[in-house]
Order: structure tokens, then sequence, then C-alpha cells
């Protein structure tokens, strides 16, 4: 095995070798992909919700009980919960009819409407959410249900991209959620929901 | 016509080509959308890209030891593999060693370019395509014809009647239905199996993240429903820090399907952290060469700061018209036509027919995201299939001898310049091949020769006047 390693590791220091000069490192900016159009010193919140929606998320904001009537509304009555959110939100959704787990049965994948976790972060230039391994109590139940919730604080939302990858934690699994999965495999036709879920909610908890 | 991808292209049928035609116009025209919508100046954030790739390459002495050691610092175990054979063999003995026998796949270029689900499947382990159109590919035994879009050649019908054959529901071509039965099936599928695979879009030196691009979710999946998860990783996907993902996946969506961000930009670090019930134990990154330390011997070694968006496919006359199976390898399009023919290794003489499958109008460096020069390359690739004596290539290429004799004879020259109006007369079944094949469906151009030494003298006597 390290025969290997030693052989590639040759051959690229011999392809490399005749190299009379290498092209340098540029000099960049951070954010000379940021889109100028964002308004940075705007309302965060505000800028992430028109973004999202442009990606069909769904950003919805308020106290537990704007979450529980939504979900009520959308006919979803079970689910996961993180068990760290249980105390904030289990007396609105069970007010709401909603019956929430705080284990994620893998057997039982089917049976879960919804999932509800914690986002680490947000991105409002992309209307992207930032889930950590971290934050996430389970990584299958922020994935597998149709409708996945993940909750938001203010201040937990970056500017841009440049900004979000600068404050990047230490963490094994960071995912940047920009909408629904989605495919166009099929005749370029888009359908959302294809492994992961049809519907993305973010919610800012105020 | 006897170029192989002329005559696979004069054989494709007309819903085929409509397929690739409506695929690859929408692609282009959302990448340019999108890029323009966004930045004032697009063309210069992909220069940059290009300027930050060739850095990379061109240092991969010094990158690719520091990528390995994040990588082990951050608890990955680290493979390098020479060739696919080899490969594919670290991927076996990872799941041996698991007792593993069920592994779920995300989409790799690199898969196919080494052929593991073959491999694995001899040596009776199952080896599940999960991405929408590559579980397509799989059932209907096919290959993938576009690097982002693998099901560009298919409609739903066909794509119905596959779903049909293999018992997964009954004939329903609604793009909706076909995906709510892949979803279903598939998810059973991630929670039964033993190891998760993924690709790499991009790997930081700095950080010994693998960065994943994806839109459906099911590397996702794979990674969170397996205990195991393994990255195959071509040696070039390196980049040298964090900040510059900042560039790349703001260019590379939108340069693949005009989006913003994929639906999922996932960084991944390593194992599972201690307090998370789902995802691997352990993870092993597998860094592959095959061929590609050659490239980067090679003057064309530019293609290696390809990062697989598909622009060049969707906007190249070629492919639209010839599809992606007509080029003979896993990458299609003008950068498969440079980069098939150089992994090919010895083989080159048998893929050098690729790089004249261009008109060179330049389209396919225009839209590049990394700002790579292909036409340039293609001509390189031409000049060696010459000095090689590829057969293939040489295919309805007029033999230059007679012409390079006169073009090193000027008195030949004048006297073929002025007698070759007589050219006009000479019958078409006289012809050499090639002469009939151009003649076949155009005139012959009216004859202008001697022209130019008629206009050179009368302007030397009126200057000396």
């Amino acid at each position: 095995m390290t025969a290997s390693r030693d052989a590639i590791l040759k051959r690229v220091n011999d392809a490399l070798a005749p190299l009379k000069e290498r092209a340098p490192y540029p000099e960049f900016d951070d954010d000379v992909a940021v889109m100028p159009a964002l308004d940075r010193n705007g309302d965060l919140w505000t800028a992430f919700c028109e973004r999202a929606k442009l990606v069909h998320g769904t950003p919805l904001s308020g106290k537990p009980a704007v979450l529980a009537d939504w979900l009520h509304g959308q006919n979803l009555h079970h689910g996961y919960c993180d068990p760290e959110l249980l105390p904030l939100f289990g007396e609105a959704l069970a007010a709401a009819g909603c019956a929430v787990e705080t284990i994620f049965d893998r057997a039982r994948v089917d049976e879960y409407q919804f999932g509800i976790t914690r986002a680490e972060a947000a991105i409002a230039e992309t209307g992207s959410l930032v889930l950590t391994d971290a934050t996430t109590s389970s990584r299958l139940a922020a994935l597998a249900p149709w409708t996945h919730v993940a909750v938001l604080k203010r201040g937990q939302i970056f500017a841009d991209v440049a900004d979000a990858l600068k404050k990047m934690p230490v963490d094994p699994n960071v995912i940047w959620c920009t909408g629904p999965s989605r495919t166009a495999d099929v005749e370029g036709i888009l359908i959302e929901g294809v492994h992961g879920p049809g519907v993305q909610v973010a919610f800012l908890l105020e | 016509m006897h170029q192989p991808i002329d005559q696979y292209a004069a054989k494709l049928s007309a819903g085929k080509r409509a397929s690739v035609y409506d695929g690859t116009k929408s692609g282009y025209d959302a990448r340019l959308r999108s890029l323009n919508t966004s930045y004032p100046t697009p063309d210069h954030l992909r220069r940059l890209a290009g300027r930050i790739k060739q850095h990379t390459i061109e240092n991969l002495d010094t990158y690719l030891p520091q990528v390995e050691a994040r990588l082990r610092a951050n608890g990955v175990s680290v493979h390098w593999a020479v060739d696919g054979g080899e490969a594919c063999a670290h991927v076996h003995r990872i799941m041996e060693a698991r007792g593993a026998k069920k592994m779920v796949k995300a989409k790799t270029m690199v898969s196919e370019e080494i052929h593991l689900a073959d491999y694995l499947e001899k040596r009776g382990m199952e080896c599940l395509e999960t991405d929408l159109g590559e579980f397509i590919i799989q059932i209907d035994h096919d290959h993938p014809s576009h690097i982002v879009k693998p099901i560009i050649h298919k409609n739903r019908r066909e794509i119905a009647a596959s779903f049909e054959k293999n018992g997964l529901g009954s004939y329903n071509d609604d793009p909706g239905v076909i995906t709510a039965r892949a979803r279903q099936f598939l998810r059973h599928k991630y929670l039964a199996a033993d190891v998760g695979l993924s690709g790499a879009n991009f790997v930081s030196a700095e950080s010994g993240r693998i960065v994943l691009v994806t839109n459906e979710g099911n590397s996702r999946f794979s990674i969170a429903a397996t205990k195991v998860h393994i990255a195959l990783v071509g040696i070039e996907k390196i980049v040298p820090r964090d900040r510059d993902l900042g560039v790349f996946l703001n260019l590379l969506a939108r340069s693949a399907t005009g989006q913003q961000l994929t639906s999922y930009t996932e960084f991944i670090g390593g194992a599972r952290s201690a307090n998370q019930p789902d995802g691997p134990e352990e993870m092993h990154v597998i860094f592959v060469d095959n061929g590609r330390a050659r490239v980067l011997a090679d003057d064309c070694r530019a293609i290696l700061r390809c990062i697989r968006c598909s622009a060049c496919l969707n906007v190249c006359p070629v492919y639209r018209q010839a599809s992606g199976h007509a080029y003979r390898a896993v990458y299609p399009g003008p950068v498969g036509a440079v980069l098939s023919p150089l992994l090919a290794g010895d083989n080159f003489p048998e893929m050098a027919d690729l790089p004249k499958a261009s008109s060179l109008c330049g389209a396919c460096n225009e839209v590049c995201p990394v700002n790579i020069p292909i036409p340039d390359l293609l001509l390189r690739l031409r000049d060696r299939g010459k000095r090689e004596h590829s057969k293939v290539a040489a295919a309805d290429t007029p033999p230059m001898g007679a012409f390079g004799t006169l073009a090193n004879h000027p008195s030949l020259w004048k006297a073929a310049m002025k007698t070759g109006g007589l050219s006009a007369l000479y019958p078409a079944f006289l012809m050499p091949s090639y002469g009939k094949a151009w003649v076949r469906t155009r005139g012959m151009p009216k004859w202008r020769g001697g022209k130019f030494r008629a206009w050179m003298k009368t302007r030397k006597q009126q200057a000396s006047k």
C-alpha cells in the first residue's frame, strides 16, 4: 500500500520537476464570488426568506405554536423531534395534535411524516440552512421524512457563502441545505423530494 | 464517413437526438441566466478559478502529502491506488474486513472509470446506484451519456418501461411517480446497506474536508444510513484552502445546472461524532491515480483543472448531434475528447479520433468555469495522433504528402496554382474517398488559386512607378 503511495507521489514529482516555473496562488478577496446584489446591512432573516423562497424552501418564524399550527395545517401529525427541542416545542405540538418521538427508529422509517432538528446556522445569500453533526440529533430524522424542520435562532445567520466558509465549525458532517431535495434526471423536469425532504422548513424561533 | 463518432451520430435515432438537444440546451440556458443575473463580470470569476486550479495541479507534489496528513489527523484512513484495479481491490478489502456485503453508492465518475460495480458484483457483493439517473442506468445495463445528466439520452417512456420490467410498479411515465417509486425502493436499500460510497467534488488541503455537491440527497442518505463511508477521489480534486471553495461552489452549480448552490453541499471531515446515532464509524479515502499523473506530465495537463460541470458538453455542437455514447468513454464531450485519449495511456492511438470531434469553435473554452483552453489541447492531441500514426484518427483525412511537396517547392506550387482550375473538370467518381465524401454534400468551390501572386506582381509594379 505504501508502495502505491510512493509510486504515485514519485510520478507526480517526476511530472512536475521539468516545469521551469509553477503557477502562483492568485490573490483574491474572500468575497470575490459574493453576489453584488446582496444587501449585507439589511435584516438577514428577511434576506434569507427571500432567497429561500427562490429555491422552494419554506421559511417560517414565530413562537413554537406557529410551527405546531403549520404542521397541523399540513395534516402532519406524527414525527420526530430533537429531545433538546422538546421542552420548547412539546406543549405546542401536543396542543396541535402532533405526536412526536425523540428516538428515530430506522425500522419504521416510513412512519415519520416530519423531523424537527436544530440548525447550526443559515446563509442569507443562498437561502441555505447549515446542519452539523453536533447539532443534529439524528442524521436520518433530518433527512428521511418528507418534511424537515430546521430550528434556527436569530444571530445564527451568515450574510454570505464566504462568511459561512470562514466560520465553518469543526465538525465531521456540515451540510448546507438549499431548498428541498430535487432531481431533473427524467426529461429535465424538476421533481422535489427524491431521497431527502420534499419540504424543507427553516423555522426561526422567536 | 469512417470516423467512429460520425458513424455513431449518423445512426442516432431522431428521438435520442431530440432528447440530447433538449437536455443540453436547457442546461446551457440555465447556466447563462444564472451567471449573468448573479455577477456583472462572471468571466473574471472563471478565470480566477482556472488560475487557482492550475496552481493546485502544478503543486500537487506539495498538496497531496498535505491533504493526506490532514485526513489522517481527522481520523480518516487514506489509501492510494495507482490504477482502477487497485482502487477496486481497496474497496473490496475494506468491505471484507467489515464483513460487509451491501454497498449503496452515490454518483461518482471515478467509480465508472474503474468499473467498480462489476468488480464487486463478480465477488458476490451488491453495489447499488442511488442517484436516480444512475439507478435507471444500472437497471437498464446501460452507460451514462452525460456527466451531470446521466440519462439525458432517455425519455420517460423508456424509463417507465424499465421500471415495469424490474418490478417497480405497473407502467407509469409521470416523472413524479417514477421518482416517488425510486424514493420508496431505495430508502430501504440504504437502511439495509453496510457501506456508503461517494466521490468528491473537492478536497481541501487545508482542512482535509471532502466536499460533495448533490441535489437528490442520496449521498447524504448513503452516509447517514451505513457504518462505513468510502470516498473515491481522483488525485486532481484538491483545492488548496477552504476559502477557494467560495469561488468553486458558486461556479460549479451555476455552470452545471444553473443553480446558485445545489440542494446539498456536504463538507465531510471524518466519521460521525460521538453523540451522533447515525452515520459511519469509519471513513476511508482512496486517492486514485489511474493515468492522472501521466496527464500531469503532458503539456495537456490543464485538463486536470476540470470540475466535471458538463457546461462544455451542453454547449458543444458535436456532442449535441452525436450524444455522449459516441465518445466510447466515461468522459464524453469536449472534456472527454481531451481526457479520454490521455487517460487511455498506451492505447492513445485507439482514441486519437476523439480530438477531431470538434469544429474548434471555442465555445467549450468560453463556458468552462476553470477556463480550460480545450481547443488548444485538442489541436495538440491531433498533432500527437498524426505523429503516432493513429489509424482511427487518420480516417477521412487526406494524406498531406502531395501538399507538402508543393508547399516546399515554389515553382511547383506556382504551376499547380495556374493549372488548378482544371480540377473542376475532374470527375467525382475518380476522386479518392475523402474527395467523394466532400462532394457528396457540397459542390466544389470555384478555383481561385494563383490570384495572390498576380495581385502581388501588379502591386510591386505600381509601387516602383
